[in-house]
């Protein structure tokens, strides 16, 4: 059988290749084999079998966000990382950390936390529903480009990776930056590849930028802000001196009170005094503690009919059980756009019958709604399509009164489908309008020709 | 045929716009690095972005090769003119759009140098951090393309973690906006791929960078050791310590010695090197690190400490390091700046290596470097007149990057590959590294007519099989390119 051909060939470039099995779905795409790679030899000569079988591949580190992004076209191959589990080289002297892609984020932590160290990336949104156990890869980590809280201070995974090796979709391993921190040496593959969704090829190994671990957070909250309130929060924080790490807002309900969050770190002393500081900034009501409110960095509501709203028509299907995810939508913006987002939000929602959760990291402008696994395809796909709407006409915008367009980009605004229930992405396409899609176009074809690397995941059907 | 693109461009830019004298064309034919010249074969100085457009078009149409260049301050002949080329100037494209505190962002085109954008937005309390030492004269523009950093990028980073959207006219002549502001945009991280491409991938317009907000409290510490090697472990203690400070810069005894007769910055007096560190943030903060730092140097036997806070007195300890490079020149006239990194941790080694190098081949050898990141300048110091001191120098300074790449560094810093070191990158990736490189270059621009012979030593061409190389290079027979 041809099938048995195949299989033999990657069992040949990788012992640990195999039939796949319905765990290894997906986003609901049943692949045919499963390979897992020791090293990134294996990675390649897997990678090389694939191209001349022409296999479609994608690659999965622990799975925790397999279901983001538009589902493949096709999937014949699914590449593993999980036994590429080394942590190379972790360089403390340099704060620098070299590590194959199937290392655990959370063992990585452990690891460099014995040296005071940590890479400074929240698993991300969604962590209390799509990840319980904490185990999302370095490598997923740096394809799906998430980041949570601290995004404000410390950026995303492409402004932490440092180096990266990829296998490309033809088998060939290259490498691009390096191991020091300061490196304008050729192209900077490692942003390319950073939120790429495994479009482009497999990362196989990165290298990290390291910060030192705070000995001190401290958490400042204010509850019960109206919209107007939680955007001068949020502004005074984020134009304070205080250099907050992270201002978090959360928002249960349609219209309901805003609460905001900001964190400080920094060494016991100073994180006390700045803490004192940053109360006063914003006034009566503001508590500080050691811990994180239990809405720090949750973006899912709370499981159950409220979840989705009241109006939430979910079908046997759609509800699930406590643990089904539901619909996850990023909004970027410019920070000054904060009540206009949440007003053209709450405007969507009402038309679609929704009354999501909004939370996230104002101050740098990437929030999130998510929408319970009870809201039903049909109403969540009528509020994405609103509120591309409101985005497209400009609602979204804080655009500065000196750069009309074509000053400035079109639009200053987007909403991205993070994930999706099936019955959901059926109906929703998932990442909406891309500016300058022909060249993202041009740069998948060079590094993808035939088109195998996950495709039909990411932005504008790439 | 280059004579045959003025009308074009003259309808394009005006009369004013474009330069076709000889001895005007000369004045732009080379940029920071004096060694490399040559004459373009036609200056356009376009105002908009859409001129900009336009005379890529009619390059591209035309199969000329084109380069930009900003204030022309790069330091690896990026912006090296083309002989039978279009070199696109931005210097007249300086307005700063917008300066939008609110959203902490300030809109800005490539001609605007670097420290206009930190003036403009000092009134609302913010700053554009990276700052590359030419901050007065260097453009944003050639900052985006040569991803600059600075004596702060230490803690603040480099251009690419301050830029959120370009506007580019790509190599085929179409504008486009790359990002959206916001820094998260769907797709790609093209903001990403093209910052730091050196002017390979497209020619920018307008960039939407952040802006950062004014520390509460900047402090400077001096602190003077009998050697390098002690101020480096100073370096490390401090590090290890958990403390980032913006800046943590190192000189040796003679670039001090140059900087004393240049500017009498009054170093302690006898210093085998100077640590300075520079800390910013809330006040409590930079307080407490500042003792600790003075601790750590204090421990690592240093010889002398002074703390300057106010920005007089911060300014008189930079003085000597600001100098250093014209210092040096100063008391010897010729000399080569290297660009080179190594890993922190190797700064020690490396350092005795240099001087082991240095008194081998009696070419003196002046050392500031931003030691916090382990980038090195080493200035390489020879007599012109001799054409034998001339040659040994280059290898030194050739010696000296093998070092870095040795020891797991880089060939550059904030520099940029351009002309200089193009030669140097296959010792620091391999040919399926830069093939993969290439792929980037030809989704962006498959002609190869975008500043070619820049950054990799010998360019592909696009679609062309790699590893069948065979005879001269097509690029290289039709004069499009210079095989290295």
């Amino acid at each position: 059988m041809a099938g048995d051909a195949v299989l033999r060939a990657l069992a040949g470039a990788c012992p640990a290749a195999r039939p796949a099995e319905a765990g290894d779905a997906v986003a609901g795409v049943t692949p045919r084999y499963a390979a897992s790679p020791a090293s990134v030899a294996e990675a390649s000569a897997v990678m090389r079998v694939a191209a001349e079988q022409d296999l479609t591949v994608v690659a999965r580190g622990s799975g925790s966000r397999l279901d983001w992004g538009a589902p493949p076209r096709s999937c014949d191959l699914v590449v593993d990382t999980l036994r590429l589990d080394q942590v190379v080289e972790h360089a403390a002297g340099d704060l620098v950390a070299r590590v194959q892609a199937g290392v655990g984020l959370r063992r990585l932590g452990e690891v460099l936390a014995s040296a005071g160290q940590q890479l400074a990336l929240d698993v991300g949104p969604g962590a209390n529903g799509q990840d319980p156990a904490g185990t999302a890869t370095a490598g997923g980590t740096l394809a799906t480009g998430m980041a949570g809280p601290r995004r404000l201070r410390y950026g995303t995974p492409r402004d932490l990776v440092i180096g990266i090796t990829v296998v490309r979709a033809d088998g060939t391993v290259a490498s691009a930056g390096g191991k020091v921190v300061k490196n304008v040496a050729g192209y900077d593959l490692g942003k390319l590849f950073a939120g790429s969704y495994g479009t482009l090829g497999l990362i196989a190994e990165a290298v990290f930028r390291l910060h030192p671990l705070p000995t001190a957070a401290a958490y400042t909250t204010v509850d019960g802000a109206s919209p107007a309130d939680a955007h001068r929060a949020v502004a005074a924080a984020a134009a304070s001196e205080l250099a907050p790490t992270a201002v978090e807002i959360s928002r249960a309900g349609r219209g309901g009170p805003v609460r905001v969050g900001v964190l400080l770190e920094g060494d016991p002393d100073g994180v006390g005094e700045r803490a004192g500081q940053l109360r006063q900034l914003l006034g009566e009501g503001a508590v500080t503690s050691p811990d994180a409110p239990s809405w720090w960095g949750r973006t899912e509501p709370a499981p159950g009919p409220a979840g989705g709203g009241p109006e939430a028509s979910g079908g046997p299907e759609a509800t699930g059980g406590p643990e089904a995810a539901g619909t996850l939508i990023r909004v970027a913006f410019w920070a000054a756009a904060l009540p206009a987002v949440l007003a053209t939000i709450d405007r969507a929602a009402e038309a679609a019958g929704l009354d999501p959760l909004v939370a996230g990291s104002a101050a740098a402008g990437v929030i999130y709604v998510g929408l319970g696994a009870g809201a039903g395809p049909a109403a969540v796909a009528a509020f994405v399509a609103n509120l591309r709407a409101a985005i497209a006409r400009g609602e979204a915008d804080a655009r500065p009164a000196s750069a009309p367009a074509p000053d400035s980009p079109p639009v200053l605004a987007s909403a991205v489908v993070v994930y999706a229930p099936p019955p959901v992405r059926e109906q929703v396409d998932m990442w909406g309008p891309v500016p300058g899609l022909p060249l993202m176009r041009a740069v998948k074809d060079q590094f993808d020709p035939g088109h195998r690397m996950a495709p039909g995941r990411f932005a504008g059907g790439i | 045929m280059i004579e045959q693109l003025v009308p074009a461009m003259v309808e394009i830019c005006g009369p004013d716009g474009v330069v076709t004298d000889p001895l005007d064309l000369r004045t732009y034919e080379c940029d920071g690095l004096t060694s490399h010249r040559a004459a373009p074969g036609l200056v356009v100085l376009p105002r908009t972005a859409e001129q900009v457009a336009a005379v890529v078009r009619v390059c591209a149409a035309a199969k000329v090769p084109f380069v930009a260049r900003g204030s022309g301050t790069g330091l690896s002949g990026g912006a090296l003119p083309r002989t039978d080329g279009v070199l696109i100037v931005t210097s007249r494209m300086r307005r700063i759009i917008a300066i939008d505190p609110a959203s902490r962002r300030a809109i800005v085109e490539p001609g605007v140098t670097n420290l206009s954008v930190s003036a403009a937005a000092r009134p609302f309390g913010y700053f554009y951090a990276p700052d590359p030492s030419s901050q007065q004269v260097c453009s944003v523009g050639g900052n985006v393309a040569e991803n600059s950093g600075g004596a702060h990028c230490l803690k603040h980073g480099f251009t690419v973690h301050h830029v959120t959207g370009l506007e580019i006219v790509t190599p085929a002549g179409e504008l486009t906006w790359l990002g959206d502001g916001t820094g998260a945009a769907p797709g790609y991280d093209l903001v990403g791929a093209f910052i730091g491409s050196e002017g390979t991938l497209g020619i920018v317009t307008k960039i939407i960078v952040k802006l950062t907000r004014i520390p509460q409290m900047v402090t400077c510490l001096l602190a003077a050791f009998e050697t390098t090697g002690a101020g480096g472990a100073a370096v490390s203690a401090i590090i290890g310590a958990g403390i980032v400070p913006a800046a943590i810069e190192m000189m040796d005894a003679l670039a001090i010695e140059a900087a004393e007769a240049a500017v009498a910055c009054h170093y302690p007096q006898g210093a085998g090197a100077v640590l300075i560190v520079e800390l910013d943030g809330p006040e409590p903060d930079v307080r407490r690190d500042g003792a600790a730092v003075r601790a750590l140097c204090e421990q690592a036997g240093s010889t002398e400490i002074r703390e300057a806070v106010d920005p007089a007195e911060r300014a008189i300890i930079w003085a000597g390091r600001k100098s250093a490079f014209a210092a040096v020149g100063r008391i010897c006239h010729a000399y080569i700046v290297q660009d080179g990194v190594v890993p922190r941790t190797a700064l020690g080694p490396v350092l005795d290596e240099i001087a082991k190098l240095s008194a081998e081949s009696g070419i003196r050898v002046a050392n500031v470097f931003h030691a916090g990141d382990g980038n090195l300048h080493p200035l390489v110091l020879y007599n012109d007149d001799a054409p034998e001191t001339v040659a040994a120098a280059e290898e030194l300074s050739g010696a000296i990057l093998d070092l870095c790449i040795t020891h797991g560094g880089s060939i550059t810093g904030e520099h940029g590959v351009g002309v200089d070191k193009s030669r140097y990158m296959p010792k620091m990736f391999g040919a399926d590294d830069l093939d993969t490189m290439q792929l980037l270059r030809c989704a962006f621009d498959p002609g190869g007519l975008c500043n070619p012979g820049k950054v990799f030593p010998t360019p592909r061409l696009c679609g062309e099989v790699p590893g069948a190389r065979r005879g001269v290079h097509p690029l290289v027979a039709s004069g499009q390119a210079e095989q290295f």
